[in-house]
């Protein structure tokens, strides 16, 4: 096996028994992008020697007892996320050459505990979409099939794992834009609890939406991941303030007796691919095999999460988007002219149709007139949202639900129909509402050899049920280890 | 009679009662800015406190101050207001080059405090003016459209003020005359002062203030159509708009005309008011919650606290002086209305008492019937306002950093009145006292503005080098190409550079160049 189709816990081994070196791994990762990335389009942008550089200087200093699991693993980060001196394009004409002057506070929790960003990944136009096909540079297309697309809005980061073209990325969401694509890509992606994580440099679409999180090759990884990019960050308001550091990797027992699942009827209904429900029902019955007691519940108002989503993350956007102007930085029109038309080009040609729609639904929804009727009403929706999820989590310790309705589609098949693509999100938006932390992994593949994903969602701050339920489920299945066929 | 006079008696009879609500944005006195950590310090060069955060960059997100809160928490309950133990930051939308962000973050329907008063002496007699609210924002930049009297062909965008926290002070529509809006000002600065949260300077933009002024006949209940007016570059400013715009909107309501609700800039020049934007052209701010921060809370204990902390006001302590030093209500309104000064004056008679060694008085008003009044108090003040104060005007000095102790004043007193100099011998000493000091205070060099021709002379040949493209479109007749060179010699000089002499000394380069081509 090559170093690049490893964890970054087998690496992490090899590199403490000084079997290879931290630059070996990126080497191996560089191979492989130089023979597959032509057909994946998993990147915007690479940035080889500036890992070389960090990575041989780790070797040099030679110690690796007592340093962090991530140490030497170099990282690939969703192009939404900043990173010093490097381009931060959110795949937009609009940052298309902007160099951010700062990093995120993510990266640099990666850069302290020995990682290095070597690659930014695609993404649609400013995480607005779920297939990755609205970026500016192109689409990704799925390491499983390259007609179809990889999931999004974190595509990149998705397909780069599942290629292997990177041991592990960092994505964001906001709608299920890390696990839907995890889902669509056979990977694991993690969205933690709303405030674990600081958002600050991760360019905001929706800011009471948006977390970060880990996309990986397996359950543990996601674990190793989220402990080093945790944590309590002054600059985010948002965050949870005094949060002790933590290893998420030590709650993985694999121990699931009596602990009690729920399986919400509001997620098994008419529209749901046969296939993807066969799946998913038989991971819960491994479950169950495995001392689990599942329950029937019911999240009563699961069906106005879509609409009630897409006031709140548009209106959000649509404030958190009027940045981009072309006075400061980034892209401005060519045709110079009086401010009011300025404005208008450099926006109007510095964004794609995608951003442009919700930038006018979140407008819309926030105009004086509307305001009570649609955004108001959102927010209590939201509420109403949260509170079935405190019902649920009374009686139950976790909820399993499908990531995606149905495998991923082809490129190009729902680009024109914003409401079907919409739908891709129905099962992963109302945690976003809550706040509430999930997981997507494995759990099988279609007819069309396409994966098939498993949602578990936790209550606050349940991160460690969570990832060790997941962790249970993975131990007694080997999806995670299939490998798409990539010529 | 001119037909000015006629129309000035006209008004006086006025059958109209005048309505005014003031809007006061105040810059508070913090260190850093609001959401950033840049320095709120008044500067000439432009752009160089700025941030990631306060430039509106990507990916930013704004950390509150916690200070800011406790200078807001201090106005709102000098103003009597009731504080809102949750209030919460909104987003006020709309498109300028100024806000980075395209959008203010602002209080709206939550905002920090509410239902306070300020009294104010009108006519002899105290008022008091509503507060509707008290709320908190961020500061815009500064755009520089023309540099000196040159216009730009573009703008420069200056964010050293971008974030810098503010905080908005409306007052009901309690005013009835300009003069009573001069008076809510002249009694809301010094108070803002006394208690340490602004330095309200107009000419810095550290307070600003906006009017809003309508008409209705007396005795009627509804308000009339009001206009809004902005512009006004000081009290005096205010006080001229208003009573411009008084007189316009008598004019137009005697005639049966209609006011038409409007915002309004005070042209200082021309000494009136223009149109700037109609109501049906009036933003829609699209405002709603920040999901960036949290809502602001305030517990009972922390106002509790504050309360305690807040000094004297000017108003109680104008009624101590005069309890206290007897002192005239013209000499009490110029020793007050600085701090600073009424603290000087009291430290000074503090020391001469104990120079002289006499015994601490306090003459309450009730023992002022059996014991003559203190002669001291209005001799010390008679210094303190005279000579002292002009002597601090002169070398345009802060109390503060006056060379000339509470101590040294007391003494030089006690020395005229035992006869051992002369009284205009001692206000001479005073003078060089105050003077040979000053000589020693250098001004920080960013501060200073360029004049020398050497200096930019050698700034534009370099920009003459630089673009020669734009200097040839000059000698082709183009005037607006001068104006982007002028802005490269500011922008090289970061604004230092004197306007005047960059226009003349441009001018004359060109004629070179053009003269060499």
């Amino acid at each position: 096996m090559e170093l690049n189709e490893l964890t970054a816990r087998q690496l992490n081994e090899r590199l403490q028994k000084k079997e290879i070196k931290a630059v070996d791994i990126l080497e191996s990762v560089f191979r492989r992008i130089d023979r597959v990335e032509g057909q994946i389009s998993a990147f915007t942008s690479l940035d080889k020697k500036r890992a070389i550089d960090v990575l041989s200087s780790l070797d040099k200093k030679g110690k690796t007892e007592g340093n962090s699991s991530l140490y030497g693993i170099p990282a690939a980060v969703k192009d939404n996320i900043c990173l010093k001196d490097g381009k931060t394009s959110c795949s937009s004409r609009v940052l298309k050459n902007f160099i951010s002057p700062y990093s995120a506070a993510v990266i640099k929790k990666l850069e302290e505990a020995g990682s290095v960003v070597f690659g930014k990944t695609n993404l649609d136009e400013f995480a607005m979409g779920s297939s990755t096909e609205t970026s500016f540079i192109g689409p990704t297309h799925n390491p499983w099939n390259i007609e179809v697309i990889p999931g999004g809005s974190s595509g990149g980061s998705a397909a780069a794992v599942a290629a292997d073209e990177a041991i592990f990325a960092i994505g964001s969401d906001t709608g299920g834009s890390i696990r839907q694509p995890a889902a669509c890509c056979g990977v694991v992606g993690m969205k933690p609890s709303y405030g674990l994580v600081s958002r600050y440099g991760l360019v905001a679409f929706a800011s009471s939406l948006d977390q970060i999180g880990p996309i990986t090759k397996d359950v543990y990884d996601a674990a190793l991941v989220l402990g080093v990019i945790a944590g309590s960050d002054r600059r985010d308001s948002t965050s949870i303030p005094d949060l002790p550091k933590k290893d998420y990797t030590t709650s993985l027992s694999a121990k699931v007796k009596g602990m009690r699942i729920g399986l919400p009827r509001e997620y098994f209904l008419s529209g749901l691919d046969s296939e993807v429900e066969e799946a998913v029902r038989e991971a819960v019955g491994l479950l169950e095999k495995s001392g689990a007691e599942i329950m029937d519940i019911s999240l009563p108002h699961t069906e106005y999460c879509l609409p009630a989503y897409y006031i709140i993350a548009t209106a959000e956007a649509s404030a958190n988007l009027a940045r981009y102007d072309g006075v400061r930085y980034g892209y401005r029109t060519s045709r110079q002219m009086d401010l009011g038309q300025m404005y208008e080009r450099t926006r109007g040609e510095g964004f794609g149709d995608e951003v442009k729609r919700r930038i006018m639904l979140g407008t819309y929804a926030l105009s004086a007139g509307y305001y009570e009727a649609y955004y108001l009403k959102a927010q209590k929706v939201r509420t109403l949202i949260k509170n079935d999820f405190d019902e649920a989590f009374k009686k139950v310790e976790a909820i399993i639900t499908p990531t995606i309705p149905a495998p991923a589609f082809k490129i190009g098949e729902k680009i024109d129909n914003p409401l079907q693509m919409y739908l891709s999100d129905i099962f992963t938006i109302s945690v976003n509402l809550a706040g509430l932390p999930a997981i997507s992994l494995p759990c099988g593949l279609s007819k069309g050899k396409l994966p098939i994903g498993l949602q578990i969602i936790g209550s606050y701050l349940g991160e460690e049920k969570v990832l060790n339920l997941a962790y249970a489920y993975e131990s007694q299945t080997d999806w995670h280890r299939r490998k798409p066929k990539l010529t | 009679m001119t037909i000015h006079e006629i129309r000035d008696k006209m008004i006086a009879a006025s059958v109209y009662q005048v309505i005014i609500g003031l809007e006061v944005h105040v810059q508070l006195k913090t260190e850093s800015k609001i959401f950033c950590g840049c320095s709120t310090e008044y500067t000439l060069e432009p752009n160089i406190q700025v941030c990631p955060v306060c430039a509106g960059f990507p990916g930013v997100l704004p950390g509150f101050n916690e200070k800011v809160k406790r200078l807001a928490l201090r106005t709102a309950l000098a103003l009597s207001c009731e504080i809102a133990f949750f209030s919460q930051f909104s987003r006020k939308q709309y498109f300028y080059p100024d806000i980075p962000k395209n959008y203010q973050i602002s209080q709206y329907d939550l905002p920090l405090a509410k239902n306070g008063f300020l009294k104010i002496k009108a006519e002899g007699k105290i008022k008091k003016i509503g507060i509707t609210r008290v709320h908190l924002e961020e500061d815009a930049g500064k755009l520089l459209h023309a540099i000196g009297s040159e216009a730009l062909e573009y703008s420069l965008v200056d964010l050293n003020r971008s974030g810098v926290p503010l905080l908005e002070i409306v007052s009901e529509p309690d005013l009835n005359s300009p003069e009573e809006a001069f008076f809510y000002l002249q009694e809301l600065k010094p108070l803002l002062r006394y208690i340490e949260v602004s330095d309200c300077n107009m000419e810095e933009g550290s307070l600003r203030c906006d009017a809003n002024i309508s008409l209705r006949k007396r005795g009627a209940k509804k308000l009339g159509v009001k206009a809004e007016l902005k512009n006004m570059n000081s009290f005096r400013a205010v006080k001229k708009a208003l009573d411009y715009e008084a007189k316009r909107q008598e004019e137009i309501l005697s005639q049966g005309g209609e006011i038409i609700q409007e915002t309004r800039l005070w042209d200082e020049k021309e000494e009136l008011t223009r149109p700037m934007r109609r109501k049906e052209e009036a933003h829609d701010y699209r405002y709603f919650p920040e999901p960036d921060l949290l809502p602001l809370l305030i517990d009972e204990e922390e106002i509790e606290e504050v309360k305690r902390s807040l000094p004297e006001s000017p108003a109680q302590r104008r009624e101590r002086f005069q309890i206290q030093y007897s002192l005239s209500d013209y000499d009490i309104s110029v020793l007050t209305a600085e701090k600073d000064l009424a603290d000087f004056y009291e430290a000074v008679v503090k020391e001469y008492v104990k120079e002289k060694k006499l015994s601490p008085q306090i003459s309450l008003k009730s023992q002022r019937r059996d014991r003559p009044v203190e002669q001291y108090y209005k001799k010390i003040a008679n210094w303190v306002m005279g000579e002292f104060k002009a002597a601090l005007k002169t070398v345009k000095n802060s109390i503060q950093e006056a060379p000339v102790t509470p101590v040294d004043l007391a003494r030089l007193i006690i020395k005229v009145e035992d006869n051992k100099i002369p009284v205009g011998t001692a206000k001479k000493e005073l003078k060089k006292a105050m003077g040979i000091k000053f000589g020693e205070i250098s001004l920080p060099a960013s501060a200073t503005v360029i004049s020398e021709e050497n200096a930019i002379k050698k700034v534009i040949q370099e920009v003459i080098q630089e673009n020669k493209e734009v200097v040839e479109k000059f000698h082709q007749g183009k005037e607006k190409a001068l104006g982007f060179l002028i802005g490269q010699v500011m922008k090289k000089t970061q604004g230092r550079a004197e306007p005047k002499l960059v226009n003349k000394i441009l001018r004359e380069e060109l004629l070179d160049t053009g003269r060499q081509g």
